[in-house]
């Protein structure tokens, strides 16, 4: 086990972390101020995938693609939101989750019927593509490199968005009390159909940026999304620290357990069963990492409420 | 409105027609499909204590499902390929044996509803979906890379097991079986939802404040719900993979966890026999607008998506209005 | 003079920097309603919490029959025999009059694991269950759904729920909130009743009702009892009356 394999192993679980945080924040933020669970925001992932793939394959220009997932998935949010979504902040969890539930059937279907069965393929962009010599002589695609630094922008960018402009005092405002934020004059239902735009951009922006390294499918999201889950039980419900500190942990633990548990076995086992024990293992290796931290903090990490 | 005892017993008249008349008119398949319904039904009574009962919102409940799945795949392959499943401490065979097969698919759901149980209880709301999903999850890959029983491929069992006294081959003996399962596990349901346990579930979920200051802990009634309805949800597993004479980790994917839910949603949540109607509903559609269309998922989703905005209660809310009060 | 069945001692909980409870004492002796009484925010819900289990005080402890109760759960303190009433009633919304005071009796019962027969067939339990709706006048009502009753009647009930534990003490918290003048006087005479029972440490807003009832009454303010005394000594406290009385009357 080399020093280069285990910084790109590292790299590599940064790259998948960073862009389940672009899933999480939005899903966390989501739920913080209204207190909405959302198992559709894996088909806005999806959206902004395939909008990108369809763009992409148009006009051939990686940027206009990542624009028009941005418009895509903001646009399909919102008009979820207005439609659907605004008549579920006062009914329970059970009713959010079957009704987003039943937009994934709807999304998905829909998906299929116009694109058909078959994945898309959206290709990395001409001068984002080969290989990058890092410090310390590793060699690591720079288009993942890209996607770690979009990534981390993004976060610093909402932390700004939420801590320094008005928007993110009436965000911080309507996880505390929707009345006050009423009473404050702010018209409560544009915030939220603009907050649930904005998750839904991060996650088009997440699905077409992932999309240019995975093939675009439907049914892309649902595994994100529960990943994402995962990144937030992990973090604790509407931090976006958490969603971040998260994201970083599930990510390397996924990349790293998969790489280094069969190796670690194959110490002490025979080969074949090592690999089969090992990744049988990693598999299961986030969703041990979650127990865990339930059994240690059943909040998350920086989760305050139940 | 219709009285709901008068509903229940239509339907159980209706799960017993339809069979003999599909045994009349030589329509095996239809056979099949109810015996498939019947299954679903089955898994969606035990969601349905969870739920109903309990109020806990499982996502995960294709876990249970998918255990008592490969508890049946998993002793049938091992009694077809003629190798024993464990050699040490003690010698395990394989076995073709129903009965065998239940209790192995009872017992494997029960340790890990009691499991799960335990880690997703230490929460509530919003994090309990998201963690009982994501067990969910774990299951699906950890089946995907468990090559020793077929990975992504699953198993395939050659010849349905078999039941003292019953040719299982036969549809509509398998049927009968399966519907006698149903009907007893409906039975166990009434009683307990009317029992001591039941009634402090009941309140657990309504108040769970008022039952800690009567001296009772709601956490550990809901702990036991969670653990009979994997229970129940584990055996319907079972009886699915013999269905089929397969098994996969798809038995174990959120889409399945999620329609296991629908069930119970279409029929009505905490209804005795709204799992029965749900899946019923749910198979008919799959039949009728699957022939019809390859996207007929959207039209459940429509479907879905009315019955929670517009129609609480779900079909047997709508037909019987609200539930009486037990006396 | 006999021992007290419930004591504070010197009870101190923060939330931050606020002392919601500032070294509280109060006691409850055999056959006596001894009232807690205070503005809004003077830390009586803190204060019932932290007896009741719910809330663990930074400092200080419970005493309960002479036994040190304050690391006990909630549970383990209703089954030591302290019956506890909400200020918001928590009922079983759903479920009718009677299977309310059933639950109350399968918890005294300390037998829930019972998965088979019905529990309202349970005879132990349905009379037991049905003697405490019979006594605060509820046994008219058993099978209605207990959405439908009014909000006095759910006073009712959640009293009864606590009477089918055959507690030892009672805490309640603000029975009286939001009964009219009517329901107001019935409770108070069921109360008046209920001492010789089992002593009752009563916070209440409603001060006819507490000058009808307590033997003695602490006044809280800011956390901190500023007077314990019986209703003429408290009356007559300068201190109370600036505090408290003389913002009111």
């Amino acid at each position: 086990m080399t020093f280069i394999l285990l910084a790109e192993q590292v790299l590599n679980g940064l790259q998948f972390g960073i862009m389940l945080f672009l899933m999480a924040a939005g899903l966390t933020l989501i739920f913080g101020v209204m207190g909405l669970i959302n198992l559709a925001h894996g088909s806005l992932y999806m959206i902004g995938a395939f909008a990108a793939a369809a763009v992409a394959g148009a006009t051939g220009s990686f940027l206009l693609a990542l624009i028009a997932a941005l418009a895509a998935a903001a646009a399909a949010g919102a008009l979820v939101e207005i439609v659907v979504i605004r008549r579920l902040y006062d009914k329970d969890h059970l009713d959010q989750v079957l009704a987003t539930f039943a937009l994934i059937l709807i999304f998905s279907e829909g998906t299929r019927w116009v694109f058909g069965s078959f994945p898309l393929f959206l290709n990395i962009p001409e001068a984002l593509s080969g290989p990058i010599t890092l410090p310390g002589g590793i060699q690591y695609p720079l288009y993942r490199i890209t996607l770690i630094i979009v990534g981390l922008l993004v976060a610093v960018g909402l932390g700004l968005l939420i801590t320094r402009t008005r928007i993110g005092i009436q965000i911080r405002a309507g996880e505390n009390d929707r009345e006050m934020i009423a009473a404050l004059g702010i018209d409560i239902s544009r915030l939220y159909t603009l907050i649930f735009a904005l998750g839904a951009a991060l996650a088009g922006l997440a699905g077409a940026l992932v999309g240019a390294i995975q093939s675009v499918q439907v049914g892309m999201g649902e595994p994100v999304l529960i990943l994402a889950f995962v990144v937030i039980v992990i973090g604790g419900i509407g931090s976006i620290k958490g969603a971040l500190i998260g994201s970083l942990l599930v990510g390397l633990t996924d990349t790293l357990g998969g790489v280094f548990l069969p190796q670690l076995f194959k110490l002490v086992m025979e080969p074949s069963a090592a690999t089969n024990l090992g990744s049988s293992l990693a598999s299961m290796a986030i969703y041990i990492l979650m127990g865990a931290v339930l059994i240690w903090r059943p909040t998350g990490l920086f989760g305050a409420r139940a | 409105m219709i009285r709901e005892t008068h509903l229940n017993i239509g339907l159980v008249a209706l799960l017993m027609a339809i069979p003999v008349w599909a045994l009349i008119a030589d329509e095996p398949f239809i056979i099949t499909l109810m015996t498939r319904a019947v299954v679903f039904a089955l898994a969606a009574v035990g969601l349905n204590i969870a739920l109903g009962l309990g109020g806990l919102v499982s996502l995960g409940h294709a876990v249970f499902f998918g255990i008592g799945g490969y508890a049946m795949g998993i002793l049938a392959h091992h009694a077809q390929t003629y190798t024993p499943l464990a050699e040490w401490p003690l010698l395990i065979e394989g076995t073709k044996s129903m009965p065998v097969i239940w209790l192995a698919a009872i017992i494997a759901s029960t340790l890990a509803a009691v499991v799960i149980g335990i880690l997703s209880l230490r929460t509530a709301g919003v994090y309990f979906i998201m963690i009982t999903l994501a067990f969910g999850q774990m299951f699906f890959f950890f089946a995907i890379s468990w090559s020793a029983y077929g990975g992504e491929d699953g198993l395939s069992i050659y010849v349905r097991n078999g039941f003292p006294g019953l040719n299982t081959l036969v549809p509509v003996h398998y049927f009968g079986l399966c519907l006698v399962i149903l009907l007893a596990a409906l039975f166990l349901n009434a009683r307990l939802a009317k029992s001591p346990f039941g009634l402090a579930l009941n309140a657990a979920r309504q108040t769970p404040a008022r039952v800690e200051t009567v001296g009772l802990d709601p956490t550990r009634l809901k702990l036991v719900a969670f653990v009979i309805s994997g229970a129940i949800t584990g055996l319907a597993g079972a009886l699915f993979a013999d269905l089929n004479r397969f098994v996969s980790p798809t038995m174990f994917s959120w889409q399945l966890s999620g329609e296991i839910m629908i069930f119970v949603i279409i029929g009505g949540v905490g209804r005795l026999f709204g799992p029965v109607v749900g899946a019923l509903v749910f198979v008919a559609l799959e039949h009728l607008l699957g022939g019809l269309s390859d996207y007929w998922h959207i039209y459940l989703g429509i479907l879905l998506l009315l019955i929670v905005l517009f129609g609480r209660g779900g079909l047997i809310g709508i037909l019987c209005g609200r539930e009486r009060v037990h006396d | 003079m006999t021992d007290p069945i419930l004591k504070t001692h010197a009870l101190t909980r923060y939330f931050g920097a606020l002392k919601a409870s500032d070294a509280v004492s109060v006691d409850l002796r055999p056959g006596e309603i001894h009232a807690i009484i205070g503005p809004n925010g003077a830390g009586k819900t803190t204060l019932i919490a932290q007896i009741c289990g719910g809330i663990t005080p930074s400092s200080g402890r419970v005493e309960f029959m002479g036994r040190d109760i304050t690391g006990l759960t909630t549970r383990a303190r209703s089954r030591e025999g302290l019956g506890r009433t909400f200020q918001i009633s928590a009922l079983a919304m759903e479920d009718s009059v009677l299977q309310n005071a059933v639950l109350g009796a399968l918890g005294a019962s300390g037998r829930p694991w019972r998965f088979f027969g019905p529990a309202l067939k349970d005879s132990v339990l349905r009379d037991q269950a049905e003697d405490a709706l019979r006594r605060v006048g509820l046994h008219d009502h058993l099978h209605k759904r207990t959405a439908e009753l009014s909000h006095g009647q759910r006073r009712q009930l959640e009293v009864a729920v606590a009477l089918t534990l055959h507690p030892k003490a009672f805490v309640m918290d603000e029975p009286m909130a939001g009964l009219g003048s009517g329901g107001s006087k019935q409770l108070t005479s069921f109360l008046d009743g209920l001492r010789a029972e089992a002593p009752i440490l009563l916070v209440e807003h409603d001060m006819d009702a507490v000058f009808a009832l307590a033997d003695r009454i602490s006044v809280l303010v800011y956390g901190k009892v500023i007077a314990t005394g019986t209703v003429d000594e408290i009356r007559a406290n300068a201190e109370v009356q600036k505090a408290y009385l003389g913002e009111d009357t």
